[in-house]
């Protein structure tokens, strides 16, 4: 009999993670209650987005203050690129700074909608690859589009429920799970539009290997209770998934013995 | 001479390099990454690459992000 507290790690190119809840840094009050929230959500893989130094502030502390690189891992996005040139570049910065080949992969199409635009995130995705960097990709929930990102050579797929900070939850969860089934070789993160604690939980039951977030808990109203949810959220959708479920039935089936009820009862 | 730095204009003395720079700008050199002309500077060759009138650089952090 499996132990039913076991699980195995999330593994993504060479990185090994033991949580399977992945959180942004954006968006909190303070850098403290960032720490604090990913602290509290059990994480060991953060993301952090690249922007250019304010030359006028005064020199204060900042975000990678905060962030012990000794307990998470640390991906750099490629939020706000818009084409598949500045999202290498955004990469290559990233690199030199944090010196990891990891890279989490945006291509936007658009502001209002922030939908991933495929065609620039797949030119990017193969130039990336090729310069080594080990690709984790935002991008839609169109199967056919993950396994192109796969065969490209993308260390992780991460299809959105919804929206980025949408808070709509996984939308297409028929979608998501075509996805786990087609892409062969790579885990897939659902990654974009996660509200709460059971979107979160929704999702690892799809069978997903991990979920990224951070609107859900950063503009929560209380950020570090939220924290606490997801993590707890992420455990139990993970389990319910390895347990394996009972199926959905039409008619009953009784959880107490239908015999040696006494005289009297029992049906008609 | 007069140089672009994150889309403002800026003067350097003749000779400045690139780690020059980046200490000009008070940055810590390890939180900070450069690109010249659109072309990423390492952060090893910085002290070896000088700057030209006209170059445009770009001086990144990392943020908040999700």
């Amino acid at each position: 009999m499996t132990d039913p507290l076991h699980d195995t790690t999330l593994k993504i190119g060479d990185v090994e993670l033991r949580s399977r809840l992945l959180v942004g840094t954006g968006k909190y009050a303070s850098f403290e209650e960032t720490e604090r929230a990913l602290e509290l959500s059990g994480t060991d893989c953060v993301t952090v987005a690249v922007r250019r130094v304010n030359l006028d502030a005064s020199k204060g502390p900042s975000l990678l203050d905060h962030i012990d690189r000794s307990k998470y891992h640390v991906l750099p996005n490629t939020a706000g690129c818009f084409d598949a040139a500045s999202a290498i570049r955004t990469a290559e910065l990233a690199r030199d700074v944090l010196d990891t080949p990891l890279v989490k992969l945006e291509v936007l199409g658009d502001k209002t909608t922030l939908l991933p635009d495929p065609i620039g995130t797949l030119e990017a995705a193969k130039e990336l690859v090729s310069q080594g960097f080990h690709v984790m990709v935002y991008c839609s929930d169109d199967p056919r589009m993950c396994v192109h990102l796969a065969e490209a050579g993308v260390k992780s797929v991460m299809p959105a429920g919804s929206p980025i900070g949408s808070g709509q939850g996984v939308l297409n969860p028929n979608a998501i799970r075509i996805i786990q089934e087609l892409v062969q070789g790579v885990p897939v993160i659902v990654d974009a539009g996660v509200g709460t604690a059971s979107d979160v939980a929704a999702a690892m039951e799809l069978g997903v290997e991990g979920v990224l977030l951070n609107t859900a808990v950063a503009s929560a109203r209380e950020p570090l209770r939220m924290a606490v949810a997801m993590k707890l959220a992420c455990e139990a959708g993970r389990h319910a998934f390895l347990a394996g479920r009972i199926p959905k039935k039409l008619y009953a089936n009784a959880s107490s013995p239908l015999e040696g009820v006494i005289a009297g009862a029992g049906p008609a | 001479m007069r140089i672009r730095v994150n889309g403002e204009p800026r003067d350097v003395p003749d000779g400045c390099t690139v780690a020059a720079l980046v200490e000009l700008c008070e940055l810590r050199p390890e939180q900070v990454a450069v690109e010249l002309n659109q072309r990423l500077v390492r952060r090893a060759d910085r002290a070896n690459v000088t700057l030209s009138e006209g170059d445009e650089l770009e001086l990144v952090t990392l943020v908040g992000g999700g």
